[in-house]
């Protein structure tokens, strides 16, 4: 039986004092401890960024790539092992900057696997650029007199885009976040936890008081449906896209239960040697 | 008698010219002949000339004939276009519904009613159809011939179908023989009537692909490198294989790293542009070791090019297009049979260098089909390299990381996949130890890049370069891809000639095949490398990687068309 124990490595996060980051990553280690899951059963695939040593820093299988394209690797990996519970994750401008186009279409093609992104409204390892995710007028080192375009708002293009899985969390509530990792990861499809994360350095706007006062929790809404797609859009627009909870979850079926062929058996499992029979067979379509 | 012929249908594009082309050489690949068929073809989908050269011959021909014997033509177009091919003598068969003309020459024009026949037996599109009946009659075959391949094609559309296209064939074999006949100069030598395949480079990639146990293909279209895909969407799904059409390169080429991280063996299929993006991955695969392969088949460059057209122009791409150094295999097949078992091993050389290995071909190569000896299974073996073994991963002790990047010998250490027990490490495209944890260490530095490049330093696989005709020859042609075929025909044509030339033709460019090519170069006179691109770009790898000649010369084609072998066999001439 593993434990949160089994999935932390005594690797010491190069993060400053007080990211939001360390909350994420101790989240992913209690949902993954709480659902019982060995550490070489998971992966996690993560892409470059203050946030993308996320993959480092867990104690399972898992992969640091190129800058934004955590969700195309993450997609390979569990087309290839179906087996295996796929986490991929990075920051906001690793995930919805240079790869934004992976997000939408992942969203599109709903391969099962949990994407956790690390949203701290500003570029950190490239210390203190704005980001897609940075509001209008944000002023950041290459925006002096602020920026002059609109914020992307995650949950709103994911919903649009036609997400199964949609939540969003804030790195001071681990225990929410835990939990919705634990759903996500439950949830068969691509899902997506968006994490209010704040970077203490170089982000002195969106800090952990200024989201205090700005989100709104829908956990604490009763009335809050999340099998209602209006509603979902409803309060995302509402809130200008600082809500957290369960946004959004909707069944349907996943890219792999509708490839044709298929297996039950992960691919790396099976035999790669064909019959002869069968290669004869196709070989023979050629005469 | 003759003992090879060529034959060419052309018109416009969307009016089924390649299945005109396909059903005439699927009909004699399957009497034994030898064929090669290479399209021309233009960016454009519906209009555009369109042409279709085949080859017939008694024995095995991988290169466009010089002449045409026979052109068919659906439109005028075709005839100004192609006419200039025709030798001597040559026939024209062209739809009398355009009114035909030939320039002026000793042609021979048979206008024929193909439309009209096709229209009376059920519909126009049969025209096709006729013109093969009146080519297979000028031949002196019967409509047998076509039997068989018709019923593959229609028979889902019922007998009726068949029964219609069977008649138009015959209706124009009896219109020719009443309006010209058997035309006794074109007989062709019979064939041996051996069982052969037809295939193009593509679907031999594709079936090799197959044959080596891959299962992932993430791929994004271009053109000549879509049939890859196409082939093995067909396939994958019977034997648990998944194909997927992704968003852009980029990502084609990181999901495939991610599916051979995970233990599968994955390929991608691209032309030069989708390279371009991929670079930035392929470094990454070589970073972290990650067995990959990906298919380039080169199209003229630079940018969008000549998407259509041959070109050989990605040689330095393939070598040095990632930023940084890495251990990158580059094998470069030359006919389809080489595809195949070249695509086999390009999946075996991932797994034991554990890095990217780019298998290049042409478009002439991708796309052009040619007759195919049966191939041979149980000379593709499945070698997934050093994996850990249980005993291995059982030494890791609780806690502690697997050396996934062990220092050994060779370079080469054992790996593991997510699953195993035991085999857990960090993967990172960041400089890193032993068990993948980022390491900027300076000493450590040098020993990981030491380790990476030691797997392919000081090298050559197997059967990087063959050779053919005399030992100590004036001129040595040196080529690759494509041009096989059309070099090894001018070289036929100097020992007819008892002239002294000899052909060296590099299959692999990556381990650089060096050692062996000095040894080449080293007994010619004079040495020419024959490259389809503007700027020799074969010549100067060669001169890069130390080939030394005091007389060694380019011979450069970038039309976008492939050689002919009479342009190679006059051009060396001039060198003797
Ligand atoms: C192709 C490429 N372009 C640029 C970079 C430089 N780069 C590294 S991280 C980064 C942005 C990171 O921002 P974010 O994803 O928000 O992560 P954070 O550091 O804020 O966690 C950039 C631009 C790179 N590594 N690769
Ligand atoms: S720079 Fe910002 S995002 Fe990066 S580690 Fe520091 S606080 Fe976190």
């Amino acid at each position: 039986m593993a434990t949160v124990k089994e999935f932390r490595n005594n690797v010491r996060p190069n993060w400053c004092p007080g990211c939001g980051d360390f909350s994420v990553q101790a989240s992913i280690q209690r949902a993954l401890g709480n659902m019982d899951l060995e550490p070489e059963n998971v992966a996690v695939i993560s892409g470059i960024g203050c946030s993308g040593r996320i993959s480092g820093y867990i104690n399972s299988y898992g992969l640091h790539g190129v800058h934004g394209r955590a969700l195309p690797i993450a997609q390979g990996v569990k087309l290839a092992n179906r087996d295996l519970v796929v986490i991929a994750s990075g920051g906001d401008g690793d995930g919805f900057g240079i790869g934004l186009n992976h997000f939408m279409h992942a969203v599109r093609r709903n391969i099962d696997l949990t994407y956790i992104v690390m949203d701290n409204n500003i570029y950190g390892l490239t210390k203190g650029q704005h980001s897609p995710t940075s509001a209008f007028g944000f002023k950041a080192k290459n925006t002096p007199q602020g920026t002059i375009e609109n914020a992307l708002k995650p949950a709103q293009v994911a919903l649009s885009a036609g997400i199964s899985f949609l939540a969003q969390g804030f790195s001071s509530d681990v225990n929410q976040l835990t939990s919705l990792i634990e759903q996500a990861i439950q949830h068969r499809g691509f899902s997506l936890i968006n994490v209010f994360s704040p970077c203490v350095t170089y982000n002195k706007i969106n800090t952990y008081d200024w989201y205090r006062e700005n989100i709104v929790n829908l956990e604490q809404d009763e009335n809050y449906d999340s099998s209602n797609k209006a509603l979902a859009m409803q309060k995302v627009f509402e809130t200008n896209g600082l809500c957290t909870g369960l946004i959004y979850k909707e069944d349907r079926p996943v890219f792999q239960d509708l490839v044709p062929g298929y297996k039950e058996e992960a691919i790396t499992s099976q035999e790669l040697r064909l019959d002869d029979e069968y290669f004869a067979k196709v070989m023979n379509q050629f005469a | 008698m003759l003992d090879q012929l060529s034959w060419k249908v052309g018109g416009q594009q969307g009016e089924g010219i390649d299945s005109t082309g396909d059903t005439f050489s699927v009909a004699l690949n399957r009497r034994g002949y030898f064929i090669y068929s290479y399209r021309h073809f233009s960016s454009r989908i519906k209009g555009g000339h369109t042409n279709s050269k085949i080859r017939v011959s008694t024995k095995s021909r991988l290169a466009n004939s010089d002449q045409l014997d026979i052109l068919i033509a659906f439109d005028q177009e075709t005839i100004d276009f192609n006419a200039h091919e025709l030798r001597d003598g040559g026939v024209v068969i062209a739809d009398s519904k355009f009114n035909p003309k030939v320039p002026e020459g000793n042609y021979r024009l048979f206008s024929v009613p193909f439309t009209k026949i096709a229209e009376e037996c059920g519909s126009a599109i049969m025209k096709n159809m006729v013109a093969l009946g009146a080519s297979a009659c000028v031949l002196g075959l019967s409509s047998d011939i076509f039997a068989d391949i018709i019923s593959d094609k229609f028979l889902r559309k019922g007998q009726q179908v068949v029964d219609q296209n069977m008649k138009a064939i015959q209706l124009g074999i009896d219109y020719m023989t009443e309006n010209g006949g058997v035309l006794p100069e074109f007989q062709l030598v019979p064939a041996d009537g051996k069982k052969r395949l037809y295939m193009s480079g593509n679907e031999a990639i594709g079936l090799g692909a197959l044959a080596a146990g891959a299962r992932v293909m993430p791929a994004y279209p271009i053109t000549p490198a879509s049939d890859v895909m196409e082939y093995l969407i067909k396939h994958f799904p019977k034997v648990g294989g998944v194909v997927l059409q992704t968003e852009d390169e980029i990502a084609a080429m990181t999901m495939a790293i991610g599916s051979s991280f995970a233990g599968a063996r994955s390929l991608t299929a691209t032309s030069g542009p989708g390279l371009s993006l991929m670079m930035e991955a392929i470094g990454l695969a070589g970073m972290i070791e990650a067995p990959v392969v990906i298919i380039d088949t080169q199209r003229g460059g630079p940018s969008t090019g000549l998407p259509t057209k041959n070109e050989q122009s990605d040689l330095y791409a393939v070598l040095f297009g990632t930023h940084g150094e890495i251990p990158k295999i580059v094998l470069a097949p030359s006919t389809a049979e080489e595809c195949f078992y070249a695509t086999a091993d390009a999946f075996n050389y991932a797994d034991k260098y554990q890095c990217p290995v780019i298998l290049i071909t042409d478009l002439a190569l991708s796309l052009a089909n040619q007759t195919v000896e049966p191939l041979d299974y149980n000379k593709i073996s499945i070698d997934r390299g050093k994996i850990a073994t249980p005993e291995q991963l059982a030494e890791v002790g609780a806690g502690q990381l697997f050396k996934r990047y062990a220092f050994t010998e060779d370079g080469i250490s054992p790996r593991v996949f997510p699953g195993m027990k035991g085999g857990i490490h960090h993967v990172t495209g960041v400089e890193h130890n032993e068990t993948g944890r980022p390491d900027e260490n300076a000493q450590n530095r040098i020993k990981m890049m030491d380790k990476r490049l030691a797997k392919l330093n000081n090298m050559e696989l197997p059967n990087s370069v063959t050779y053919a005709g005399s030992e100590n020859p004036d001129v040595l042609i040196v080529g690759l891809g494509s041009t096989m075929g059309v070099i090894d025909e001018a070289l036929e044509r100097f020992q007819a000639e008892g002239l002294n030339v000899a052909h060296a033709h590099v299959k692999v460019i990556s381990p650089f095949p060096a050692k062996t090519l000095n040894q080449y170069v080293g007994k010619a006179k004079k040495v020419v490398v024959v490259e389809n691109n503007a700027t020799g770009q074969l010549l100067h790898l060669m001169k890069h990687f130390g080939v030394e000649h005091s007389a060694m010369t380019s011979y450069l084609r970038y039309d976008g068309n492939p050689f002919l072998p009479v342009q190679i066999f006059d051009h060396v001439k001039g060198l003797i």
